[in-house]
């Protein structure tokens, strides 16, 4: 039968092909496997060439009814291509917060009218605390040509007669929490040669909060939108069966199965959900090829090796499959909520 | 074949539309149901269908209780049932033979075995030539041949019939009811619910007569 799965054989008893003259019930626990090997093996074929011309039939329908279909299709496209686009600027963002992370570091900038050599003395001595694992000495000449190579304002410099930067100490500590770098950036502030201790945590803190505030609306907008091609769908699928509510009728009468009805509503879903994420992933590369360029002219300005991101191939994965599962998802709900409605009369 | 032991039906809404039916059809036999209309030919159809249960009363066909049958068992009951309606119930957007092909489609026939099914069903009722048309250029009596081709496709072990020859023409009823005579012949039961008294006296078959929901002859 083209509608058994195999685990529910038993009721194979009331096939056309099976039926004895005076039919028994099956004896429980006996499904008489071995007797009827034949015509499993038979129903196990029918079952999959049902399902093949079902889901053929099924895509073949959607193409009868182009403008509605492709209405839908775009609806769909958008409702997933919109978290897939933030999906994707998020993981950006996060690559490029990537690059500021890592132990936050203390900026020691010392006092103007220090010497190199004294600055030296200064790195030398902080080099020998057990609490730091890094020291780095910028020393005023170096400052100036990594301020000249990195800033516009490399000219502005010419003007000057004497180098205005200070050296600067970077180091980082071997205790990364919040409490210790505090400590230790108030500590630095009051030695005689530090001008100023600076702490660069806040604003990674800060970058860190707005990330995961982003990541939180994304999984909300997403979860709605989730939401509305299920909706989306599952209205579709209803109008669908309404309109084939005569052949429903008929064979249910002649004994179709509630499987068997329900496969083509179920493998329209399927095709909805497949076709729009496919339509969804065209929208999200058309849209980061729109913007790549002029993100790559904004990187350069920021001297920043920022590459655009895209989906890639498993993100892509993960968005077909998703947009499947919420095809079928949508296509059960209707279906189980409108067929058992329609009974011969 | 049909076994009704005091059998009931009342809908929800108070209306009796069986009372304490009971009768026996065997195997092989053909017989006519009757009475006005409202008389409850159409639910005991449908009792035998499992379109509806039975307030009261057991049905039995080809010796099976129809309460045992959960609603995951009906589409394997009805496969054994042929059935033809007044209003034919084809589909108009499959050719004929497509829609003679249906009930072997949903039973799970190899696609050749089909072919040749449909091709033996269609040339019993006389209309092979037809099936590659739309069932809704042919004629109300061709719709109805087709209905029945329908039906006995699978050949079922019992064919039920509700007003067959509603629609049509006192010359093409006869060629209806000369159709179920001849698939009786072959040895299916064959119950046909109908009021054209004329039609069936003239086949001098045993007729169940309903009033009001009573078996009031033929039981």
């Amino acid at each position: 039968m083209a509608n058994r799965d195999p685990s529910k054989r038993g009721a194979s008893r009331h096939s056309p092909s099976a039926v004895s003259p005076t039919p028994v019930p099956a004896p429980v626990g006996n499904k008489g496997a071995a007797k009827h090997k034949v015509n499993i093996a038979g129903q196990g074929r029918s079952w999959l060439r049902h399902h093949k011309a079902t889901a053929r039939d099924s895509y073949n329908r959607l193409w009868q009814t182009p403008i509605p279909t492709l209405m839908t299709l775009a609806v769909l496209a958008i409702a997933l291509a919109l978290p897939g686009l933030m999906y994707v600027g998020l993981k950006n963002v996060n690559q490029l917060s990537g690059e500021w992370k890592g132990d936050p570091k203390i900026s020691l900038y010392l006092q103007q009218e220090l010497s190199d050599q004294q600055a030296e003395a200064f790195s030398q001595k902080m080099l020998l605390r057990q609490d730091l694992i890094a020291v780095e000495l910028v020393t005023k000449d170096q400052g100036l040509l990594e301020f000249q190579a990195m800033s516009e304002f490399a000219d502005v410099l010419d003007f000057l007669d004497s180098n205005p930067l200070p050296a600067v100490v970077v180091i980082q500590a071997r205790d990364g929490r919040k409490q210790v770098l505090q400590q230790l950036q108030q500590e630095f502030s009051k030695l005689p040669e530090v001008d100023q201790a600076i702490l660069d945590m806040v604003w990674v803190e800060r970058l860190a909060a707005f990330v995961e505030l982003a990541n939180r609306l994304v999984m909300v907008l997403g979860c709605l939108l989730a939401f509305s091609v299920l909706l989306v769908v599952g209205n579709t699928i209803r109008l669908s069966i309404e309109n084939r509510k005569d052949e429903i009728q008929v064979a249910k009468l002649v004994g179709a199965t509630d499987s068997w009805v329900q496969r083509p509503f179920i493998y329209t879903g399927f095709w909805f959900g497949l076709l729009g994420t496919v339509i969804a992933w065209l929208f999200i590369q058309i849209s980061l090829l729109l913007i790549s360029t002029p993100v790559s002219e904004i990187a350069s300005l920021y001297q920043s090796g920022f590459d655009l991101q895209g989906l890639g191939f498993s993100d892509s994965l993960v968005l077909v499959i998703a947009g499947i599962l919420l095809g079928l998802l949508g296509a059960k709900l209707a279906v189980s909520r409108h067929l058992r409605e329609i009974e011969p009369k | 074949m049909i076994s009704f032991t005091n059998v009931s039906k009342r809908y929800a809404e108070g209306h009796d539309a069986l009372r304490d039916v009971s009768f026996t059809l065997d195997r092989g036999e053909m017989a006519f149901l009757t009475g006005h209309s409202g008389a409850g030919k159409s639910t005991l159809l449908k009792l035998i269908m499992l379109m509806e249960r039975p307030s009261r009363g057991r049905v039995q066909i080809a010796q099976r209780d129809l309460a045992e049958f959960s609603r995951e068992d009906i589409p394997y009951h009805r496969r054994r049932i042929g059935v033809v309606f007044q209003n034919h119930q084809l589909l108009f957007d499959r050719s004929v033979f497509d829609n003679v092909a249906m009930p072997l489609q949903i039973s799970g026939y190899e696609p050749e075995d089909i072919g040749k099914r449909v091709r033996a069903s269609l040339d019993k009722v006389g209309l092979l030539h037809k099936e590659n048309l739309n069932p809704i250029t042919l004629s109300t009596g061709e719709q109805q041949r087709i209905g029945i081709a329908r039906a006995i496709v699978h050949k079922p072990q019992l064919l039920l019939a509700d007003e067959p020859t509603g629609n049509l023409d006192p010359t093409l009823s006869a060629e209806i009811m000369s159709l179920f005579m001849e698939f009786n012949r072959h040895g299916t039961t064959v119950l046909i619910a109908s009021h054209d008294l004329a039609l069936i006296s003239r086949t001098g078959r045993r007729t169940l007569v309903l009033d009001h929901g009573r078996l009031i002859q033929g039981g």
